[in-house]
């Protein structure tokens, strides 16, 4: 019981607003303790675990490419293409790109977009243009949720495809788990159950971005 | 054959133009502490399999030290103005937009490439690889077209990375806590915990309970994967699978998707929750764990009745 402390200090931190780095150091150093571990063997676990992680950091050399582009303009490019565009509405725009994201990850394609590769450059300014297109006078608030939707679209799409991958490390991690029980069950078979919540995870959050798009005008009409 | 030490090596070097582009920046007033903290992180892509486990922990520590007394900052300003950007954009628009999309299309094809063409590269690391490529054939499109001064590049990203400051690292920070938390046995207490307040003999109590509790342990640990086999062998195993005769597969495989409802609502998903939150330079922190609640909580419910749906 006393190595839940870890999760009790990392809830805490994470309300009270500490830095969450300190508040990270300080959960791996209770549970290490509570679990009677020195504090050397809990710095050498942690530094170890970093180290093999740090694949998880390296998205970042995406920057210097995208910071040449948007000092060229390349947001407001990706807005004058959606000002162009008839057709584009911020519901439309969102729940086209949720349907590529999941397509591109049910086919294995996770990295291939992101939130520093496509949502910052490309997927928010445009749909802030196409929530601009119907609305002259966005407000602060409204132009955050919009962002915010371009961000959770992208994580959606991401999770909810991914599965259906059989390859993806998920399925593997599944697969082993139950070849420990004594279960010999093939990866298709966990894809397969993967796509009615596919289908499901985009009705819901489709719906979702048809009222965003709905909500983003109203105050205009009330304005 | 090239692997991911090739994509550290990149990052390293990076990291240490960003770490040296900083310290010459005397508009910050923490250039110091940004300039040390990019440094140590360069140090750790470029040489952390020679610092050794405790040197790493060092290093982790001295990350820690810095951003946790803030010694992180950023200087005022630094983008190109809106009418100059727009000005370009006028000339250059499809052009930036195709070079964009390089880094995406050569992820893609390199993906493909490096599974069919054995030996070129790490088949386990195709796309990450490929990203690397991506990265570095844009920059070489983008440089020879437009022409920019030569640190450009390094300068705006650099001031992208410090707009998202430490929290740049705090995925990979909450994957390494999940270690110690592995380490320490966390998960099984919290399994045996949730295994005692199923309401005896209900197959629909159970699966409310599996689905629950994938999506709470997800949220406290960030991570579907490390929830996974523990809620298995508390819940799924002895009472879904064992007692209640449900197909594995689909527990497995649907109790997975309601662990990621979870991921969908927690802080410690930081590099899907909180670091977009920074990129877009959105003013609450949480904005997008709080618009994702609304898809994540009906989906949730979602799941809990397809397996009780599906499974028996």
């Amino acid at each position: 019981m006393l190595v839940l402390i870890g999760i009790l200090i990392i809830i805490a931190g994470f309300l009270l607003r500490f830095n969450p780095l300190l508040v990270i150091m300080a959960s791996a150093l209770a549970t290490g303790l509570a679990a009677g571990l020195d504090i050397a063997a809990i710095v050498a676990a942690f530094g170890k675990a970093f180290n093999d992680t740090r694949y998880v950091s390296i998205v970042w050399i995406v920057l210097p490419v995208i910071g040449l582009l948007e000092a060229y303009g390349l947001q407001q490019h990706a807005r004058s293409l959606i000002d162009r565009m008839k057709g584009a509405t911020l519901g439309r725009l969102l729940a086209s790109y949720l349907l590529l994201r999941q397509a591109m990850a049910a086919v294995g394609l996770t990295s291939v977009a992101g939130h520093c590769q496509t949502v910052r450059p490309l997927v928010a300014p445009m749909a802030e243009a196409a929530a601009e297109a119907k609305n002259d006078a966005l407000g602060d608030h409204q132009r955050e949720e919009v962002k915010a939707f371009a961000a959770a679209t992208d994580n959606v799409g991401l999770f909810f495809g991914e599965d259906i991958f059989l390859a993806i490390g998920s399925i593997l991690l599944m697969k082993g788990v139950l070849e420990g029980y004594g279960y010999q069950i093939e990866p298709l078979h966990f894809s397969l159950w993967a796509i009615p919540t596919a289908i499901a995870a985009f009705l819901i959050h489709g719906f979702r971005l048809r009222r965003l798009e709905r909500r983003m005008q109203k105050r205009e009409a009330g304005a | 054959m090239i692997t991911l030490g090739f994509v550290y090596v990149l990052a390293g070097l990076a990291f240490a133009a960003f770490a040296a582009l900083g310290l010459a920046d005397r508009g910050n007033p923490r250039r110091f502490g940004n300039a040390a903290f990019w440094g140590l992180l360069a140090l750790s892509m470029l040489a952390g399999d020679r610092l050794g486990d405790f040197g790493n922990g060092l290093l982790v520590l001295a990350l820690v030290a810095i951003a946790g007394t803030g010694q992180i900052g950023r200087a005022p300003g630094g983008e190109v103005p809106p009418e100059v950007q727009a000005e370009r954009a006028a000339r250059h628009g499809p052009f930036l937009l195709l070079v964009a999309l390089i880094i995406p299309a050569v992820a893609l094809a390199g993906t493909f490439l490096f599974k069919w063409v054995p030996g070129l590269a790490d088949p386990k690391q195709a796309t990450l690889i490929s990203l690397a490529f991506g990265v570095l054939i844009a920059l070489g499109v983008g440089m020879a077209r437009l022409r920019p001064p030569a640190l450009l590049p390094l300068q705006q990203g650099r001031r992208l990375l410090d707009a998202v400051g430490w929290a740049a690292i705090l995925p990979q920070m909450l994957a390494s806590l999940g270690a110690v938390f592995a380490l320490a046995g966390v998960g099984e207490v919290v399994g045996d915990l949730i295994g005692t307040t199923i309401p005896e003999g209900s197959q629909f109590g159970a699966t409310l309970a599996f689905g629950l509790g994938m999506a709470l342990f997800t949220m406290v640990m960030g991570n579907a994967f490390a929830a996974f086999p523990v809620m298995l062998a508390a819940v799924g195993m002895p009472l879904l699978i064992k007692q209640y005769g449900g197909d594995p597969a689909v527990v497995a495989a649907i109790g997975m998707l309601a662990g990621f409802c979870g991921t969908l609502m927690t802080p410690m998903a930081a590099n899907f929750n909180l670091v977009p939150a920074a990129l877009l330079e959105l003013k609450n922190p949480y904005g997008v764990i709080r618009v994702q609640v609304g898809t994540a909580l009906p989906l949730l419910a979602v799941n809990i009745l397809f397996i009780w749906l599906f499974a028996f």
